[in-house]
């Protein structure tokens, strides 16, 4: 397949600027993922008509899908660029492939946006294990391979931002933390440390933005590219908080 | 008196483990890096971490054969102090990180499971998944947050690293560094820097690496006057697979779970993998080195590959390329201990390599070379004296090295599953030796210093990017960057020669005469992604010439350095007695090679390009001794070698017995 295809881009050269469209042509090479078109672009930065334009801000690291950097929109669906293949793309939109920032962070510049409130919701539900120090005090608890088997998948969420893109419920009128907080606030509260201050973390989902905000849409879970059970996390923090209410309520 | 601050730059789990235990330490810290530090290329690792754990103690492992299998691995490059010490603390930083919640595989009594990794016979390597560094990075990442919280880091995420800021005395008294959103320059003064800014993969173009592992942090430090050390040394993992924008890892513990390398005995066979019958499929590493098989440390699998493709047998006709069978383990298995990688496989290749044997290729991976740091010695233990301002401490005073950054724990070759130890190790033990230079600051605090001297700093670095960004020259960046990738790749990899080296040498430096009249491509003063990459590209280009250089000048094999030219004697008489001749003049050679070359390279930057002079190592725990890894056809040289330094000590002990 030795033919050029197109890369449409929206961009936004900062914050307050107009929005705008552009085109590029892009060789096709085997193997190609929008990465790679995106490097190409780089390296060409002139559109279709010609125009010498500036290269595409966009955001990576690892391209191996593990850091999480790299997400957008791809043929209006939210992922990372890394995983998205040009010819898998093709096969479903033949001669073009279209790239947009994500919607519900701000945009820094074109495809770069700004997903500092994700890490500062981890603070909110104090996404941690309180450990006393850092000197030695043996292992850790023992943990059957079962229990290792429930955790690892929630420990894998890499704050792409997938599930906030996706959920209706995040947005300007809203103070949701989304999905992805709220999952790992029930993967610390399982930890058999964790669960030490796991009081903490529950009256964070309960506070305002918290589990209640939740509209059950159930998209989190689609798009979450490393299939983080995200939907079973939502229904435990309802499980646990509202027990939590109840026994609080009781010793009253 | 203002709390004192030690900036860190480098949020990988060098960076991170410093950061926390500074933290922890009462110091505040100032946490730069290029990316959220949770995005680092520590996220990349993937089948474990080593330690001499209780199951393997219980069958004649210990923390000793640890170290001696780190150092017989490196090829005997390394200093040996460190390098017990970190051996000695490997099982309680285990420790640490499973009280910090890391989700390591476990056994069906709830302790902690480990595989084996290359290099050694010991199943030593505890792991998450096939996600091991991003589970490791992502609970200290959580610490460090917990800290952030409480006021004693602050994080400068999305900033990059231009320079260290040193007085007249030449002490280290903070950093410059830059916006990478708003590009603003500015000064973070501190009584200590610690570096740990990761490897240079970039340099070679494509390699498993991240795209912020330029090198280009560690090249400003080496520019403002930190030696550099071993660059050579760059290791190429035998196991990866191809891309258009970079190469991927597949990871050792896919050999560490029962994978197997092969490739079809009949050259050119045009066959499907699953077609070829066993009878049919050459085992190379396992009939070569039946001790460890699939599992010789990575600078040997390499060559090994290398040499059967070169005879024919690779199954890519335009590349080097080989089997890895994952085909005959039990799927349900695979899920459980390797899930991250076959993910990785099936994206990308769109084959199931539970179903079908995987097509891998070489790649450039790791520096083992980076800046040089010193350590102290505990004489009694033969470790180190933990503490120590010394430790990690590079030669300009107040300015540390940590992690893939420096140059301390992987001699020539770095054994698969350590270098997530050296960087938490590292990071760890930096931390105390800090708190101690605080307290003892040579000629005075960074709050003595006048204020003229940061911002003169700052604006020598804005100076530089005005500079950078009005060049009109017309070189493209990414196509010279193209251009040394491959120049790198081609010449500074498996195999090495002096002409070409000579040649790669040369020509860096014409790529650094076109840098000057590099173009950036966007003018703007906002998120500029241009202007950081090009003025990281100067910086590659410096260090390239740093490894190209040592190349060049280490006329031996030793590790992942490997000059045909120089090779050690042929092992190829039939002869019992010749053999055993040969075997002499094997070990002879050996001695001689040692006492010429068993030193680390250290450059130093000059306007002329870099200044090499050599250090000796410190053997004084284990000596060095020849490294077959029980290669079929080599026991005459162990043997042989055995014999000779048993002589040495034998004498004594007659003269004992004969009285």
């Amino acid at each position: 397949m030795d033919r050029n295809f197109q890369l449409v881009v929206k961009r936004q050269d900062q914050p307050e600027e107009p929005v705008r469209w552009e085109t590029f042509p892009i060789p096709h090479r085997p193997q190609m993922n929008v990465i790679s078109c995106l490097q190409y672009v780089a390296a060409h930065p002139v559109t279709a008509e010609g125009r010498s334009t500036t290269p595409v801000a966009w955001e990576s690291n690892c391209l191996e899908e593990i850091c999480g950097a790299c997400t957008m929109i791809i043929n209006g669906r939210v992922r990372q660029a890394c995983t998205a293949l040009v010819d898998t793309l093709l096969s479903e939109t033949p001669d073009a492939i279209r790239l947009e920032p994500m919607t519900k962070f701000p945009v820094v510049r074109d495809l770069v946006v700004d997903r500092s409130r994700m890490f500062e919701q981890l603070k909110r539900v104090k996404a941690w294990i309180p450990v006393d120090g850092y000197y030695d005090a043996g292992p850790g608890p023992v943990t059957s391979p079962a229990d290792q088997e429930k955790a690892y998948p929630l420990s894998q969420c890499m704050t792409c931002g997938c599930c906030v893109e996706a959920c209706p419920q995040v947005n300007d009128n809203s103070d949701f933390i989304g999905p992805a907080a709220i999952s790992q606030a029930i993967y610390f509260n399982t930890n058999p440390t964790g669960k030490l201050n796991a009081h903490e973390r529950l009256d964070a989902l309960l506070a305002p933005g918290g589990i209640s905000d939740c509209g059950n849409a159930q998209n989190c879970v689609e798009v979450c590219p490393k299939e983080i059970p995200l939907t079973e996390s939502i229904a435990q923090a309802g499980r646990d908080t509202t027990f939590y209410v109840i026994r609080r309520w009781l010793n009253h | 008196m203002a709390k004192q601050r030690v900036v860190v730059v480098g949020g990988g789990l060098a960076g991170l483990a410093a950061s926390m235990r500074l933290a922890e330490a009462e110091v505040q810290v100032d946490l730069v890096s290029s990316v959220p530090v949770k995005r680092s290329h520590s996220v990349c690792a993937q089948g474990g971490i080593n330690y001499a754990n209780p199951v393997t103690k219980q069958q004649g492992d210990s923390e000793w054969k640890h170290f001696d299998d780190t150092v017989y691995g490196g090829d005997f490059l390394q200093h040996q102090p460190p390098v017990k010490e970190m051996c000695e603390w490997a099982p309680r930083v285990i420790d640490l990180l499973d009280r910090l919640g890391v989700p390591f595989n476990r056994a069906a009594d709830g302790h902690r499971a480990h595989r084996r990794f290359g290099g050694t016979l010991y199943e030593r390597t505890a792991f998450a998944g096939a996600t091991t560094g991003q589970q490791l990075i992502y609970a200290l990442d959580e610490q460090v947050r917990r800290w952030e919280v409480e006021g004693r880091v602050t994080k400068y995420e999305f900033w990059d690293f231009l320079k260290p800021i040193l007085d007249d005395n030449g002490v280290c008294r903070g950093a410059v560094v830059m916006d990478m959103m708003s590009m603003e320059i500015r000064s973070l003064p501190a009584d200590a820097v610690v570096l740990a800014t990761g490897g240079c993969g970039l340099i070679f173009g494509r390699s498993t690496m991240s795209m912020n592992s330029t090198g280009s942090a560690n090249s400003r430090a080496y520019q403002a006057g930190v030696r550099y050390a071993n660059g050579e040394f760059i290791q190429v993992h035998p196991t990866a697979i191809p891309g258009v924008d970079k190469l991927r890892l597949m990871s050792e513990s896919a050999r560490g779970e029962g994978g197997r390398v092969w490739v079809p005995r009949q050259p050119g066979d045009t066959r499907g993998p699953r077609d070829i019958p066993e009878s049919e499929r050459w085992y190379f590493l396992e009939e070569r080195y039946p001790t460890y098989g699939n599992l010789v440390p990575r600078d040997i699998a390499t060559r090994e590959i290398f040499s059967v493709c070169r005879e024919g047998f690779s199954v890519d006709p335009d590349a080097y390329c080989v089997y890895l069978d994952l085909t005959h383990i039990d799927r349900a298995e695979l899920d459980r201990k390797l899930m991250g990688i076959l993910e990785i496989y099936e994206k990308f290749q769109g084959v199931d390599p539970r179903v079908e044997p995987m097509k891998i290729f070489p790649a450039v991976h790791y520096s083992m070379g980076g800046l040089w740091c010193a350590f102290e010695k505990d004489e009694a233990t033969g470790g180190l004296n933990v503490g120590s301002p010394r430790n990690q401490l590079t030669n300009v005073p107040g300015l540390y090295a940590i992690g893939e950054a420096d140059y301390q724990y992987h001699g020539g070759n770095r054994l698969g599953a350590n270098s997530l130890l050296s960087c938490i190790f590292s990071g760890l033990i930096v931390a105390p030796g800090i708190v101690h230079h605080l307290k003892n600051l040579p000629h005075g605090g960074v709050g003595d210093q006048p204020a003229s001297r940061f911002d003169g700093a700052a604006a020598a670095c804005k100076r530089h990017y005005d500079d950078l960004v009005n060049n009109d020259g017309g070189e493209n960046p990414y196509e010279l960057h193209m251009t040394l990738g491959d120049e790198m790749t081609r010449n500074v990899t498996v195999v090495r020669n002096n002409r070409d080296l000579e040649a790669t040498v040369t020509k860096i430096q014409e790529l650094q005469e076109r840098f000057k009249k590099v173009t950036v491509p966007d003018k703007s003063g906002w998120t500029n992604q241009p202007v950081v990459y090009t003025w990281a590209l100067g910086d590659m280009l410096v260090l390239a010439e740093v490894i190209a250089q040592g190349a060049l000048l280490r006329n031996e094999c030793r590790g992942a350095h490997y000059k045909p030219a120089f090779d050690m004697p042929k092992m190829d008489a039939d002869e019992p007695v010749e053999l055993r001749r040969q075997a002499r003049r094997w070990c002879d050679a050996f001695g001689k090679k040692n006492e010429q070359w068993l030193k680390s390279t250290v450059a130093e930057h000059t306007p002329d390009g870099p200044r090499i002079c050599y250090e000796a190592v410190d053997v004084s725990l284990i000596p060095p001794r020849p490294r077959t890894y029980g290669l079929v056809g080599a026991e005459v040289i162990e043997q042989t070698w055995r014999e000779a330094t048993a002589s040495v000590v034998e004498p004594k002990t007659e003269a004992a017995t004969a009285s």
